[in-house]
């Protein structure tokens, strides 16, 4: 009632098309990727990360409409991901740090 | 706002408008569903409270008494689940939440009824899911669940597991609600700087459950998948690490205290500046103090594993963010004194839980910040001093906020009014109750005693015996409190639609409220506390 100004942004269906086509695609590339990740060797991984965050990002910004919406709902919908990342920095920051015992006698 | 015209009969409200019990089933009126959570959360607030008689029953003589090991670890595990995950977490949101936000924000209802109606329902299977498991092999882990046992009792943890992952994805459907509701459904002249503080309160907890929650149901979730596919997270045979769960369990579990204290300080808020007839000092000061207790909530969740394996350097980092948490919580104490300064304070029974709430909930807050430092929790950690210290925050604060909550809102929630001086004899059993319960159970912990135990050595007996008879004023007081409810039910004056003279929404409109709420879409041209 107060912001009338945000109405509903109906996503173009070409371009869900097209999002769904990148999709496929880039899981066919993953799937290359893992049929030759032994010559990738320790990039593997990333390699893998990398295109799935792709992935990810087409889905939130076409089929969830994020790429349309108020910054406002982009931000709370960061905070989802800055808290993971929060989650996981200090957990790791434990395991890190951690000085293995070696015996007192 | 008139209450009546010719167009609306008085008498009807949004309890008589429709009959039957299907029509409460199926209602999607936010007030009945706050009233179906109220009926749920009281149910099963009994069966954690026998638990805790049975507890400290036990604890009154040293050596086995009325119940054995075994059963006494499954008396403290039943009583710290069903506390939390059934009473304390969904307590003021989901009841007092429910019925007031909407009308506070000038709203006809909460933004998805049809989300709210469900919310309830998800979290009668989980509740219910849990305490089915007491008619199993019972749950002996304690309501935290650590790794390793938690992976290897025979108890039927799995189930109990997935009853909490049930009830927090309600906690989640009820967050998303609010927040919808405030972003969007307030009514003309209400500015966000215009809703009550109860509504900031509300706001702040809702985006915790929805951030942290999740985080609750994956653990849980790898929880069971370790027990029934052995995956090896945590089970260091497999790889995995038992603190990891730690790590993930109080990323939600942290926060969850603000869920349930922050709807506290909420309530608390309303009922400082209405019995003080004054204009609350720092109302911003409040409102962000909220939003900030719940952004640090976030960082500080390793105070709980100073002496868990978890390193030394994190252990410092996260002792330096716990204390942070005193800086917005003492914002809010200190606001709430100065609006006592000088208000003309009428002492009626829900003023005298808010003043309760101060005094203890500073206690339990003084004392949280002893724990956080580093050093001395390596002394108190596992000791009756921590058991203290979160009775004080749990009890002493959403608990007394709670009960100073329903007897601020009863006229309202039910038409009627209750028995002011038995009300006031309440607060006096449960306070003095309280105290004599738990400020032992300091003296205690920083004897040594350890937390969780069945037995103790003779030189504990007299402080024990002194907090089991605490735990019986707190029990009568409570009965009471019951008797007082169903006589104001039964026998209660018609309350008036202000019976406080307090100035926020939910009082320009008739007790009951019909179910539309209002019988005229409200206009704001005042904020909710100008008093003088
Ligand atoms: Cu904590």
């Amino acid at each position: 009632m107060n912001e009338p100004k945000d109405v509903h942004h109906i996503v173009d269906y070409k371009i869900l098309l097209k999002s769904g086509a990148a999709l496929f695609a880039l899981t066919f590339l993953t799937m290359i990727a893992f049929w030759n990740h032994h010559h990738l060797g320790a990039f593997a991984a990333p390699i893998a990360f990398l295109i799935a965050g792709v992935k990810a990002a087409i889905v939130m910004m076409f089929f969830m409409g994020l790429k349309y919406d108020s910054t406002m709902n982009r931000i709370i919908f960061g905070l989802g991901f800055f808290f993971l990342a929060v989650l996981m920095a200090f957990s790791a920051l434990d395991i890190w740090t951690r000085v293995p015992v070696l015996g007192t006698i | 706002m008139a209450a009546t015209t010719h167009h609306h009969n008085p008498d009807v409200n949004y309890i008589n408008e429709f009959k039957g019990i299907g029509s409460w089933l199926t209602s999607l009126d936010h007030k009945r569903i706050g009233l179906m959570y109220m009926i749920s959360v009281l149910t099963f607030f009994l069966f954690g409270g026998i638990a805790a008689l049975g507890i400290r029953l036990e604890l009154f003589s040293p050596g086995q008494t009325v119940m054995t090991a075994d059963q006494y670890n499954q008396f403290m595990t039943y009583h710290g689940a069903i506390m939390v995950f059934m009473v304390i977490v969904p307590g003021i949101p989901a009841i007092l939440g429910n019925f007031f936000l909407p009308i506070h924000v000038g709203a006809k209802d909460v933004a998805f009824p049809r989300l709210n109606l469900l919310s309830w329902y998800v979290f009668m299977v989980g509740a219910l899911m849990g305490i089915a498991t007491l008619f199993m092999h019972k749950v002996d882990t304690g309501w935290t669940f650590y790794t390793p046992y938690s992976i290897k009792t025979s108890g039927a943890a799995t189930m109990m597991v997935v009853a909490a992952f049930i009830m927090g994805m309600s906690s989640i459907l009820t967050g998303l609600n609010f927040i919808a509701t405030v972003h969007k459904l307030r009514c003309p002249g209400m500015t966000m700087y215009r809703m009550p503080l109860f509504v900031w309160a509300i706001y702040s907890t809702a985006i915790l459950q929805l951030l942290a929650t999740p985080v609750l149901g994956i653990t849980l979730l790898l929880l069971a998948a370790e027990r029934i596919l052995g995956v090896g997270i945590f089970d260091p045979a497999l790889g995995g690490d038992p603190v990891l769960f730690q790590h993930f369990f109080w990323f939600y579990s942290h926060p969850a205290v603000y869920i349930m204290i922050l709807p506290a300080m909420g309530v608390v808020s309303e009922l400082i500046a209405a019995f003080s007839r004054k204009t609350i000092f720092g109302y911003t000061a409040i409102a962000y103090s909220s939003l900030g207790i719940a952004a640090v909530s976030f960082f500080v969740w390793g105070h709980h594993m100073y002496v868990s394996g978890q390193s030394e350097t994190a252990g410092i980092v996260f002792s330096f963010l716990t204390m942070l948490v005193g800086v917005p919580t003492a914002i809010k104490m200190f606001n709430w004194l100065a609006t006592l300064y000088r208000g003309s304070i009428s002492f009626q029974s829900p003023m005298l839980f808010a003043l309760g709430f101060l005094f203890l909930f500073m206690i339990g807050g003084v004392t949280g910040i002893m724990l956080a430092t580093l050093a001395v929790d390596v002394h108190f950690h596992d000791t009756y001093f921590v058991v203290a210290h979160f009775h004080y925050v749990m009890v002493g604060g959403t608990l007394m906020a709670l009960m100073g909550g329903f007897y601020y809102w009863f006229p309202k929630m039910f038409g009627k009014m209750y028995n002011e001086g038995l009300a006031r004899v309440t607060f006096v059993f449960i306070f003095i109750g309280f105290n004599v319960t738990f400020f032992p159970q300091f003296i205690l912990g920083a004897m040594g005693m350890p937390r969780r135990y069945f037995d103790y050595i003779p030189a504990y007996e007299s402080l024990n015996k002194i907090s089991t008879v605490g735990s019986w004023l707190i029990g009568i007081g409570f009965l009471i409190s019951l008797y007082v409810i169903i006589d104001g039910l039964l026998r209660g004056k018609k309350a008036p639609a202000n019976p406080w003279g307090a100035k926020t929404l939910e009082w320009q409109v008739p007790s009951p409220p019909p179910h539309t709420n209002f019988h005229h879409d409200p206009v704001v041209t005042a904020g909710p506390y100008e008093y003088r």
